[in-house]
């Protein structure tokens, strides 16, 4: 993990240790802001093109694996990449390097510059930004997360196999440590420098015959707020209520959402923000007959969908990747469409300020109801965990596919009565929030298939009427 | 044509003549390359590998893998007559497997020096003793045989990185151009990356091995919009599969030739006939079937997943316990011939040694439609000991791992696994005029299946309504649902050898955290009796 101390110097001047000193990281520490503002000044003294912006990505990550109630891999990595951006006149290339030599630094630019040099004229080119003003905001970074060694990762991964072991179950799971430093500067003085800890904790428990199967999951940038024996005693929980499922008729059907499957849905819209594919006819935003739906209601009043790296329940970086400042971008507002994401080209041309695009976390409005008031007021119904294997079938409704998985139940008569076989979907979100009967309070959700820790999510759990069941599967 | 673009095409052609009379003479050519820091960094970086397995074993390690890879690699992203992006890149480092008492350890940096090496070395090291208090089942290692060194280089004609780059716009610009020509499209966009992986491997065990292997990847997109704006169709070049080849695939993927039928089709689509949900004879095209045997047969096929260790993310199997699966189960009709085989030409798997130093080996999956064997690695084959003494064979791994970084960590990921061709040569055109009632898809399109690899859902890029033998018409929104074990041994009629085609992807995910493998898969056109079509058309 990152921050373990000692730090090797430059290549090849690495001085005799004590023989008592414990096994050295083999990587730098992330770089701090003078660093990264000194390896951005330095790349710039090599450049020669009319305008350089220069990234920089600096990262440990470090990871758990168990399966089968035990530590399967663990790993740690560490990297740190400039990619060099060169311009001249219109023309724009780049290149990237992982090396930071000067020779090497001096290479990379010189590789830019001349793919630039050789690149069309950019009709679109968008010059580079002068001096900005960045928000700060210390809620993204951890001392606790950043300091998870392999023996602390250790810990939190047997407080769940233990509750798995226990109860004769079976735990999977993956614990996933990202410490990551970021920084974009350019030679027209504009410097952006973020770091970022973010740890996400998921367990998926089986029954040892396979036919039960639980999923907890949790996301934070501080692993202290992460309570790694409850996640696997939900897990654990629902792996055995879902043994002896039946399968249920496809259909349209009311569901139940926890926040994750809630998550899984209301993020796809995310991918259909672009101001540019609306304007041009190809996204769901598209008006008929010509521009785009901003301003016209599109999901049930009560849904308020934000983006907001500076709030505190979903921190971030406060840039975009070309040194915009990024703040609050309410999208849709009372269920109205209020604003899409604009790049620098895009909104010079519609005369719209840009927002720095749709990065930045995703926060949903909620309403006061509980998951247990949500089921007791189902006469029919089904619970869902969490949804899988989630894949665009027709952007013109943000229309997608995909499963249940690791707990799904049916509600009867106001009570969850019994476990039922998985089944696909074919929904889209905008039509869910549109078929909207309660929400409860937004909590943050590891919300990514691969339990990567993700930008962050926060979404409250949902009732919603008629989601749309097309089969029935065989999955545990 | 604007000023700049003509000058740019200009320049282009120019480049390709001076290319054509002398070895990249063109100033154009002159990228320069990333600093060598010495004059033989080969020799340098599998001496490097030799010390990081030195520390390991120092420090403790029973056994260990070093792998040094560098990538290079070029993209260029273009829209109608625009270059979205152009990037050039190279990065390198060093990933260290150790395995102490039975337990893993994994580290990786990007320092490649003498001493980060070894520190990187005894760091897996030290991630290894702290896996292994929790220990139930020790790690063992199949044994491979003697020490694996040597060479091996994907068979490219052409690198990729020493052609000029305004060749490679010229093309994608032309492509565009011939696109935008068809009246009704409005959007082209086209893109290619290449890339080239040079690989450094050792281990405790004497073996060292040496690898460059290259990978292209050309793309197109084509969307048709209707002249109110209330529907757009995408056309996708899925024909185009990325390849473990060199600047030729780009060249014969001719882009600037197929565009003007993938436009057509794409505005064709706009008027298709919306798709009467209900049974129908499905034949489908290799184009297509690649990504359905990807997901219904190899991902299955893959023993960590039998044996519940991708459970919380890629999932677990229908085809477990392997006792009893292995040799027994009739996973679809006897047409059905699935094999393994990392040896093909241009495929992207293709490699002289996996990524633990195995030689790949050339074997059968699915035989006559039974399934006869897992995919698997060093550490997996033990588990199936039982099978391999019941069956003759030795206990070894079949070549099956890989990692997509040198930071990430080595796993089973899967071989190439594509389908025989029929004994009869039936074509495409021979299944369609065999079939009474049915839909005909070509490329791949959506693709959604369930964590043990049962429910399925498939879309694809241009369906054709079959009715007495003929193609007549084309169908919009069209994706079918299966069973995998009912889809398979509904098939009736397939292809043979002279309609095989190798398709493939760089996005095959697994793994946590997840990885991407890159695949190929080859098949041929085949018929599914009675599949369930579903309509994907909502009204917004």
């Amino acid at each position: 993990m990152a921050n373990h101390g000692s730090r090797p110097s430059a290549p090849g001047v690495d001085g005799p240790r004590s023989l008592f000193e414990p096994p050295r990281v083999a990587a730098p520490a992330l770089l701090t802001r003078d660093e990264a503002d000194a390896v951005t000044k330095k790349v710039l003294s090599f450049a020669t093109a009319d305008e350089t912006r220069v990234t920089i990505g600096s990262s440990a990550s470090g990871n758990m694996r168990f399966a089968v109630n035990q530590v399967s891999t663990s790993g740690d990595s560490f990297d740190t990449t400039i990619t060099v951006r060169s311009t001249f006149g219109k023309r724009s290339a780049s290149s990237t390097t992982n090396k930071r030599d000067d020779a090497s630094l001096k290479s990379v630019v010189e590789r830019a510059e001349a793919l630039a040099k050789l690149a069309p004229e950019d009709p679109e080119a968008m010059p580079e930004l002068g001096p900005q003003n960045y928000a700060t905001s210390s809620a993204a970074w951890s001392d606790a997360t950043a300091a998870l060694d392999a023996a602390k990762r250790a810990n939190a991964v047997n407080a769940i196999t233990s509750v798995a072991k226990a109860e004769n179950l079976v735990s999977t799971g993956f614990l996933d440590v990202n410490v990551g430093a970021f920084s974009i500067g350019n030679n027209k003085g504009m410097f952006a420098y973020h770091r970022q800890t973010a740890v996400a904790l998921t367990t998926t428990v089986r029954t040892p015959d396979g036919t039960g199967s639980g999923w907890a999951g949790a996301t934070a940038n501080d692993f202290t707020t992460i309570d790694a024996a409850a996640l696997g005693r939900r897990a654990a929980d629902k792996a055995k209520r879902s043994t002896n499922s039946v399968a249920i008729e496809p259909g349209r059907y009311t569901v139940v959402l926890e926040p994750t499957a809630v998550a899984n849905m209301v993020q796809l819209i995310g991918g259909s923000l672009n101001a540019r594919a609306a304007d041009e006819g190809r996204s769901f935003f598209s008006k008929p007959g010509g521009g785009t739906k901003i301003g016209m209601k599109v999901v049930d009043e009560r849904v308020t969908l934000i983006s907001d790296p500076n709030d505190p329940e979903t921190p971030g970086a406060p840039f975009s990747f070309d040194g915009q400042p990024m703040g609050r971008r309410v999208w849709i507002e009372n269920g109205v469409l209020k604003t899409l994401a604009y790049d620098r080209y895009w909104a010079q041309r519609q005369g719209v300020p840009p927002n720095g695009g749709a990065g930045g976390g995703l926060m949903m409005s909620g309403g006061d109801a509980t998951i247990e008031q949500m089921i007791a007021s189902t006469e029919r119904g089904i619970l869902c965990t969490r949804f899988w294997y989630i894949r665009g079938v027709d952007q013109r409704t943000i229309l997608f596919t995909g499963l249940t998985r690791d707990g799904t139940f049916l509600i009867e008569n106001g009570k969850v009565t019994r476990a039922i076989k998985n089944m696909r979907w074919n929904e889209s979100p905008i039509f869910m929030l549109n078929n909207l009967e309660m929400m409860g309070r937004p909590v943050r959700v590891s919300s990514s298939e691969s339990g990567s820790a993700g930008q962050a999510v926060v979404v409250p759990p949902i009732k919603a009427r008629d989601f749309n069941f097309t089969s029935a599967s065989d999955a545990v | 044509m604007s000023a700049s673009r003509r000058e740019f095409v200009k320049s282009a052609a120019a480049a390709a003549a001076l290319t054509a009379i002398g070895p990249h003479a063109s100033a154009l050519a002159a990228v320069p390359e990333i600093h060598v820091p010495t004059q033989r960094m080969e020799d340098d970086y599998a001496a490097l590998c030799l010390r990081a397995i030195e520390a390991a074993r120092a420090a403790g390690a029973q056994y260990a893998d070093a792998r040094i890879a560098r990538y290079r690699s070029q993209g260029i992203n273009t829209r109608e007559r625009r270059v979205q992006g152009l990037s050039d890149n190279e990065t390198a480092g060093i990933g260290v497997r150790t395995l102490v008492n039975g337990a893993w350890g994994f580290a990786a940096t990007a320092e490649l020096t003498t001493d980060a090496v070894a520190a990187v070395a005894r760091s897996a090291v030290a991630q290894a003793r702290a896996n292994r208090a929790a220990l139930a089942r020790p790690v063992q290692l199949a044994p491979y045989g003697a020490a694996q060194k040597g060479t091996w280089r994907s068979p490219i004609k052409t690198d990729p990185f020493t052609i000029p780059i305004a060749d490679k716009v010229a093309v994608l610009l032309a492509a565009n151009d011939a696109a935008m020509k068809v009246r009704g499209v409005r959007f082209a966009n086209s893109g290619v990356n290449f890339l080239r992986e040079e690989k450094w491997f050792a281990n405790t065990e004497g073996s060292a091995t040496e690898q460059v292997l290259f990978r292209c990847t050309p793309g197109m997109n084509i969307t048709a919009v209707s002249a109110d704006n209330s529907d757009f169709q995408t056309r996708a070049a899925n024909e185009i599969a990325p390849r473990g080849l060199g600047y030729e695939h780009f060249l014969e993927s001719d882009l600037v030739g197929n565009a003007p039928k993938w436009a057509d089709e794409a505005v064709q689509k706009l008027s298709a006939k919306p798709v009467e949900v209900g049974r129908y004879d499905l034949i489908l095209h290799p184009t297509h079937l690649w990504l359905t045997i990807h997901e219904s047969i190899a991902h299955p096929t893959e023993l960590d997943r039998a044996l519940g260790f991708e459970a919380n993310y890629a999932g677990t199997s229908f085809v477990a316990p392997p006792e009893k699966f292995l040799g027994t189960y009739q996973y679809g009709s006897t047409m059905l011939n699935i094999q393994a085989d990392r040896s093909q030409t241009g495929s992207l798997s293709a490699c002289g040694w996996d990524d633990e130093g195995v030689a790949p080996e050339v074997y059968d999956i699915i035989k006559d439609g039974m399934f006869v064997d897992y995919q698997t690695t060093r550490e997996q084959a033990p588990y199936l000991d039982w099978y391999y003494k019941k069956i003759g064979k030795p206990t070894r791994s079949h070549g099956n791992s890989y990692a997509q970084y040198w930071s990430d960590v080595q796993f089973q990921r899967m071989p190439n696994i594509s389908q025989l061709p029929g004994e009869r040569d039936l074509t495409w055109e021979d299944l369609i005029a065999a079939t009474d009632r049915g839909i005909a898809i070509v490329g791949d399109g959506s693709f959604s299946i369930d964590q043990q690899r049962y429910n399925a859902q498939f879309g694809g890029q241009v369906f054709y309504e079959v009715r007495g033998g003929k193609i007549t018409g084309m169908l919009k929104d069209v994706a079918y649902q299966m069973r995998t074990p009912e889809f398979w041994k509904s098939m009736d009629m397939i292809g043979g050898r002279s309609s095989y085609f190798l398709g493939g992807a760089n996005g095959d995910g697994k793994g946590q955290p997840a990885q991407s493998n890159a695949v190929s898969h080859g098949c041929v056109p085949s018929r599914f009796r009675n599949v369930n079509v579903i309509n994907t058309g909502r009204s917004a």
